[in-house]
């Protein structure tokens, strides 16, 4: 399915994601990342070194959450130009992330790129880890395809 | 409040530490992101989607920054290898042990594909007075990485803020 840019508007909610993290979790993507700090993947270094509950998330996969939660409502036409997120608190092990999310604002710039952009927040239950803003160019029809924008007919 | 140093306001706005990758990009090692975050966008698990939509296969544009991050360990290597090198520096010359990243930005531009070989380079925006939080006392930094390809193509600009401290002595937060 193409989702195209005529099929949102202010205040569309993106599908929810819930993800249960194990250790693994963040294991896999701290590896996946090439991050090899050890309050990735060190029980004890994260505990009592940096003085953390567990193990956490590292930014870097975060980024690759918020990916796959845009891209699983956008579908394989979106191509996210921006996203800016703010770490408020670590994701551990045990923890049930829920990704929520809805559109701020849709517009198309000088070039014809249509865009939406997005409120984005990762809870784990009543704590709220991470917020996210982010910008994704979105086809106008089903023929259009942002991937094919290059130079200045790109501008994120 | 400690001064900053002299030596450490010098470096802001100054290009640090060009560096070209030493492996180019692989999409095999593109698919552990994917399967970390169980990501099934068919744009990288479908090579006739990829052929339309991206003239080819491409690697997610949040793994961005892992082509440049450097083996834990290499020959001739005398100490650990560590991406963001400015953030350490930061972290030595200021004598912060401790230190988290707050906010993290990606800028993406033309897409990364197998086969490219991605080169970059960091700069300090800014560096804070010192702070307090629930974590202990130091400094914010704001450190960008530029991201280009073989053919000098802009593919991407990542601007990370950190925040480098010392833990309070009695282990309490304020």
């Amino acid at each position: 399915m193409t989702l195209t840019i005529d099929q949102v508007g202010e205040g569309t909610a993106l599908p929810e994601l819930r993800y249960d993290v194990t250790a693994t979790t963040v294991v896999l993507g701290a590896v996946a990342s090439r991050d090899w700090r050890p309050m990735h993947h060190d029980y004890k270094f994260a505990t009592e070194r940096n003085g953390t509950q567990d193990i956490f998330l590292n930014t870097p996969n975060l980024a690759a959450w918020f990916e796959r939660f845009i891209t699983d409502w956008t579908g394989p036409r979106g191509r996210i130009g921006r996203m800016t997120f703010r770490m408020r608190d670590s994701v551990y092990p045990d923890d049930c992330m829920t990704f929520t999310g809805n559109v701020s604002a849709v517009s198309t710039d000088d070039t014809g790129c249509a865009w939406a952009d997005l409120d984005i927040a990762v809870n784990v239950g009543e704590r709220l880890c991470c917020t996210c803003t982010a910008r994704v160019a979105l086809p106008t029809n089903d023929s259009d395809n942002p991937w094919a924008r290059k130079g200045q007919n790109w501008t994120p | 409040m400690s001064e900053l140093p002299a030596e450490i306001t010098a470096l802001v706005g100054q290009n640090q530490y060009p560096k070209t990758a030493t492996f180019p990009v692989e999409l095999s090692y593109s698919y552990n992101t994917l399967s970390a975050t169980e990501n099934g966008n068919p744009l990288y698990w479908d090579d006739q989607i990829a052929d339309e939509l991206t003239g080819g296969m491409t690697v997610p544009p949040s793994t961005l920054s892992l082509w440049m991050r450097p083996h834990r360990w290499e020959p001739g290597a005398t100490e650990e290898q560590v991406a963001l090198q400015v953030h350490f520096d930061l972290k030595e010359k200021l004598g912060l042990p401790e230190a988290i990243m707050s906010d993290n930005t990606l800028i993406l531009h033309e897409p990364v594909r197998p086969g490219d070989v991605i080169s970059h380079h960091q700069v300090l925006r800014s560096i804070s007075d010192e702070k307090t939080t629930k974590l202990g006392t130091g400094r914010f930094w704001v450190i960008d990485i530029e991201y280009h390809n073989q053919n000098r193509e802009l593919v991407g600009i990542e601007s990370y803020t950190g925040f480098g401290y010392k833990r309070p002595a009695d282990g309490s937060a304020s």
